[in-house]
């Protein structure tokens, strides 16, 4: 039993317990500490030194397939387990009182925890893929019965598409398992990894294509996006935490573990594709978030806008850009995590979330004020947090692809990289936008209840501030873990 | 960590200590807050002072490594950096001394005192970076401070307004900047001043277009910070914040980054004389449209914010013309200027914030009126601020703009034509000032009761006074080998006399504006051309895609309809039912099994 075997099953257990009765609330307060502390333990136990793949163990469930329940992680899988156990535990602060069937809400919160962290760790592809089913499920039911305004339109809407999206993910995996040498079929993640030349160049492009559309449905690249602003606006406040902030990452952390290594000739086969797409991600979507009028249907279109920077990072496929992009599913995972934990303090206590109703708020609430602000800060990129210092990585490596010392061919990956750039201006307009509307200006008289959050928001919101802190000042503290398993990917 | 070692590092980390302090513990003690600032600041004045008595220091550290990418964070203390630590600590421990008055009857002091902390910060970050990547990361801190002090009375509609103006013109400028150095580092593979100046000329000379378009996208990251043309419209929207800082940010320091920029990477600038070109015509059409516009402002801050903008377009102008002479001194006449400036300039706003200080937050010129005699020593020390920005012969302002309508006269004539009427109009602007405002009766109550603040206020005015008059000399060899021209200095002279005496004889006596020019009034109307194009083209497009995305995702809504039937999976979750999921996933791993097994 290592203790990847506890973080991931704890929350399943706990959930368990919940459903069976035992005090809700307070269970899955304790699970997610419980979960945050072993994820320290699991640092502590990780031998940096060394890299590789550590605290691994294995079930073998049918041999004959290798197929078997491996868990281990490097340093990306490390920091994406660190990513989990800090938004569930915010995640699980922030939930307000659920008026009906609480423990099967918190049931389900813990599952989609459990189901992040088990993706994470593992190192075999079917697995990799039950446990993110497993994430995902819950949140579709707790969308439909807890969610908010239309939920059971934008419930219905993230099932159908995310379902597509898994069942293209099948088949790419499907494919990519099939394309292996017979003798060499495995799901063994690891085995496959120390062969990265394994796949025939001229079978990549097809898989590669499946892969991206799966993942990318779920990371909400565009044109496969239109789920996810409203069912961020719909889903109760832990869900739109847990699901922007972590779940969606899922795929970035696909498409870098499977598709970089394993699939490099497919990825330069639809380098130009991704590009357009990734740029509409940015430049597109950027300018429907302007065009919002409600924080949260914002936040979930800038979630989205986001992604297209992690998407150029992984376009770069060079060190310095998938090193970024990976920086990034942790900043952005923590950044909308915090805006998304104080949305949902806002929709409970607030006349409206639409901006036209709120105003003058940092006079009635300051704590909000300024941590909305800094997170706002943070998410549209400036120093001081982690999310600058990744998209820094991602337009270097972007931009440098291709450079050689003294030349620089100028191609659609530095075009791409000067759209991203302008990106930058758009994000400023929109986040600035909202901040003025809500928190500057006279207070409104119908926000005369808005006040500050009590600890149980207050708190979640600074520890998740704190970790995107300490990226922004010295990113190393991350990178020390990530940097060695990008680069045994990828290259140097 | 030796001595030499520790000063930069401690003049750089020591307001971030004191911003931390206050935003983080002390915020409730207005005192205790105040005085941790104001120590603070006294702190790296004198650490700015001892470091003068340094060598050349430079100590990286390493931020980012990967691959071809190097990051470090490093401090530079060369001449360069010496000469603006002086301005920066100096101007900045003189404006949080004055603040404390002039600042004292607000609530909200903690929570200014830290942001100037963090502004102290965020500049000493510019001054002492040894790269582009940290001088960048600096660059939008000090877009940080600048916005939340512009926005210190945020309840305020304009002062919302003005800080977001601030900061999205300065990521546009940004947006250049950045490219352009991802262009310099694409090629010259460092991002290190020393390293870009050392070994990679003859990168840059071999392909000119190249370096011409990434110096020039470099500029704009000046354009932007410095508020040159086409970006000048949000410094004069920014007087909103607090007059100490317009004073220390909008007056003499971060503007000012931008020009310390361009004389750090001035060896570039040199390499392109197509870059060189735009530089020093876009500094000079800045430095005329600014001085048009003040001409017939009625705001005593704004008066002086494009007073500000047009000073900053001689400096800009002295790089552009004189790229080598910036490159093989220190700054060149730009940063001689700068040094000068940053002065009068100062004391220009905080003597315009001791009058509005005096009465009651009135700012407009017309119903002022008198105050050289209610306000002696405000309206002494203001006389000398607006005789050394205007040229007065031997004062600072007066050597400092004769190096660089010398180096003017010797690139354009045109050029220095500009910038000798710029000269006569700037005189102008500043005596219809000095008349209204000082001259003559008061013509409202609030003027009739002005009256000179405490010490703590009037000592910085005395004290940047006497600087104002001889900072000029025995300082112009830190900048440059120069020498005095004499037809040069002659003619300013007469262009200081001819736009002083106009202004004289047509304001003096005058109770209400005598001449209405609405295109200058108007600003030339950039604010609402801006507009119409914002409008136009962001608000258009982005209303275009939000009911693209609506009508998108109303179709796949139909086709998923179709697909599956809504009814169906709706009643499913009505219930909080699995199963529909379940099948879902269930018709996944069929497809698995039957590609593993069957195919």
């Amino acid at each position: 039993m290592t203790v990847l075997n506890l973080i991931v099953l704890l929350p399943i257990l706990n959930a368990l317990l919940i459903a069976l009765g035992a005090p809700a609330r307070k269970s899955a307060i304790i699970s997610a500490w419980g979960q945050f502390v072993l994820t320290l333990i699991a640092f502590a136990g990780y031998d940096v030194a060394r890299g590789g793949f550590q605290l691994r163990s294995a079930w073998d469930v049918a041999p004959a397939w290798d197929l078997s329940l491996q868990l281990g992680v490097d340093g990306l899988g490390l920091v994406m387990l660190l990513l989990t156990a800090l938004v569930t535990l915010a995640a699980v602060y922030c939930t307000p009182k659920i008026e009906k069937r609480e423990n099967l809400f918190y049931a389900c919160v813990l599952l989609i925890s459990a189901g992040a962290a088990g993706a994470f760790a593992s190192l075999d592809l079917f697995f990799f893929y039950a446990f993110h089913e497993l994430a995902l499920i819950p949140t579709f039911l707790l969308i439909g019965v807890w969610g908010h305004g239309e939920r059971q339109v934008a419930a219905w809407k993230i099932t159908i598409y995310l379902a597509v999206g898994s069942i293209i993910l099948l088949i790419g995996l499907s494919k990519l398992y099939l394309a292996l040498p017979v003798g060499h079929r495995t799901f063994d993640m690891v085995k496959l990894l120390a062969h990265p030349g394994i796949i025939p160049a001229a079978a990549q492009p097809d898989i590669y294509i499946w892969l991206l559309i799966g993942f990318g449905i779920l990371i909400s690249l565009v044109p496969f996006h239109s789920w996810a602003p409203s069912a961020y606006a719909s889903a109760p406040t832990p869900v739109a935490m847990l699901h922007a902030g972590v779940l969606k990452k899922f795929g970035l952390y696909g498409l870098i573990r499977l598709a970089i290594p394993l699939l490099p000739a497919g990825a330069q086969h639809w380098s130009n594709f991704l590009l357009i797409l990734l740029v509409a991600n940015i430049l597109y979507i950027g300018l429907v978030t302007i065009a919002q009028k409600r924080l949260d249907l914002m936040l979930g279109y800038s979630s989205v806008m986001h992604m297209g920077y992690a998407f150029l990072g992984i376009a770069a496929a060079n060190a310095v850009g998938v090193t970024g992009a990976s920086l990034l599913m942790l900043a952005h995972g923590l950044s909308i995590a915090a805006l998304f934990a104080m949305c949902g303090y806002l929709r409970q206590n607030a006349p409206s979330l639409a901006f036209t109703s709120l105003g003058g708020l940092a006079k009635r609430a300051p704590f909000l004020g300024y941590a909305f602000g800094m997170a706002a800060f943070a998410s549209i990129g400036l120093p001081g947090f982690a999310n600058f210092a990744s998209e820094l990585m991602v337009f270097f490596g972007a931009f440098g692809s291709g450079a050689t010392k003294a030349s620089l061919s100028f191609g659609p990956k530095q075009i791409a990289t000067i759209c991203a750039l302008w990106g930058v201006v758009i994000s400023a307009v929109y986040m600035l936008r909202a901040y003025r509307q809500m928190f500057q200006g006279e207070p409104l008289a119908n926000t005369e209840d808005t006040k500050d959050p009590g600890c149980c928001v207050r708190w979640p919101v600074i520890l998740l501030l704190a970790a995107l802190f300490i990226g922004g000042v010295w990113p190393s503290s991350y990178l020390r873990y990530i940097q060695p398993s990008v680069e045994a990917m990828v290259g140097k | 960590m030796d001595t030499a070692q520790f000063i930069p590092w401690f003049i750089l980390l020591n307001p971030l200590v004191a911003a931390a302090l206050i935003l983080f513990a002390t915020r409730r003690n207005a005192s205790v807050s105040v005085g941790i600032s104001v120590i603070s600041s006294l702190l790296g004045l004198v650490a700015t002072v001892v470091s003068w008595l340094l060598p050349t220091v430079h100590s990286p550290v390493t931020w980012i490594h990967i691959g071809t990418l190097n990051i470090s964070l490093g401090v530079s203390l060369d001449d360069l950096s010496k000469v603006m630590l002086i301005v920066v600590t100096g101007i900045g421990f003189l404006v949080h001394l004055y603040s404390t008055v002039y600042m004292e009857h607000d609530d909200a002091r903690p929570r200014f005192f830290g942001h100037l902390s963090l502004f102290m910060f965020s500049m000493l970050g510019i001054v002492l970076a040894d790269n582009f990547a940290m001088m960048f990361m600096f660059w939008e801190l000090v877009g940080v401070s600048s916005y939340l002090l512009i926005g210190h009375w945020f309840t305020r509609e304009a002062a919302g307004k003005a800080a977001n103006k601030a900061f999205i013109m300065n990521r546009i400028g940004d947006f250049g900047f950045m490219l352009g150095i991802l262009m310099l580092w694409a090629t010259a593979g460092t991002l290190s001043f020393q390293g870009l100046h050392e070994t990679n000329v003859t990168v840059f000379t071999q392909n000119p277009a190249y370096l011409t378009v990434a110096v020039l996208c470099v500029f704009c990251g000046a354009v932007g910070k410095s508020a040159q043309f086409p970006l000048h419209t949000w410094l004069p929207d920014a007087m909103e914040g607090p007059t100490p800082v317009s004073a220390l940010i909008h007056a003499a320091t971060m503007v000012a980054a931008g020009v310390f920029m361009l004389a750090r990477i001035a060896f570039l600038v040199e390499l392109s004389p197509t870059a060189a070109a735009v530089i020093a015509w876009i500094g000079g059409i800045t430095s005329l449209l600014a001085a048009l516009m003040a001409t017939q402002q009625d705001d005593i801050k704004r008066i002086l914010a494009y007073s500000t903008l047009s000073q900053l377009g001689y400096m800009v102008m002295a790089i552009g013309v004189a790229p080598h002479v910036s490159a093989e001194g220190h700054g060149g006449p730009a940063m001689y200027h700068l040094f000068t400036h940053a002065f009068f300039k100062a004391l220009l706003f905080l003597g315009a914030g001791a009058v509005i200080h005096a009465l009651h937050h009135e700012q407009d010129i017309w119903k002022m009126g008198g105050l050289l005699k209610k306000m002696p020593k405000t309206g002494r020390t203001f006389a000398i601020g607006t005789a050394a920005l205007t040229g007065f012969p031997l004062l600072s302002g007066f050597w400092s703009k004769d190096s660089i309508l010398a180096a003017a006269s010797e690139y354009s004539t045109l050029l220095y034509l500009i910038g000798l009427f710029v000269a006569v109009l700037t005189a102008f602007y500043m005596t219809r000032l000095f008349v209204v405002a000082f001259l003559g009766e008061p013509r409202s109550d609030a003027a009739k009761h002005g009256h000179d603040g405490p010490a703590a206020m009037t000592i910085p005015l005395l004290v940047l006074a006497v600087l104002s008059v001889i900072a000029a000399y025995g300082t112009e060899e830190w900048f440059f080998e120069g020498h005095f021209h004499f037809s040069v200095a002659l003619l300013a002279t007469i262009a200081f006399a001819g736009g002083t005496g106009a202004a004289w004889v047509l304001y003096t006596g005058k109770t209400r504006e005598p001449f209405a020019l609405p295109l200058f009034r108007n600003k030339f109307y950039f604010d609402e051309i801006y507009g119409a194009i914002v409008s136009g083209t962001q608000d258009v497009l982005a209303y275009l895609a939000n009911a693209l995305d609506a009508l998108l995702s109303g179709l796949v809504r139909v086709a998923g309809m179709l697909a599956w039937g809504a009814g169906f999976v709706l009643r499913l979750l009505q219930f909080g039912n699995v199963q529909g999921y379940a099948f879902i996933f269930g018709l996944g791993v069929v497809g698995l099994v039957y590609f593993i097994v069957f195919k």
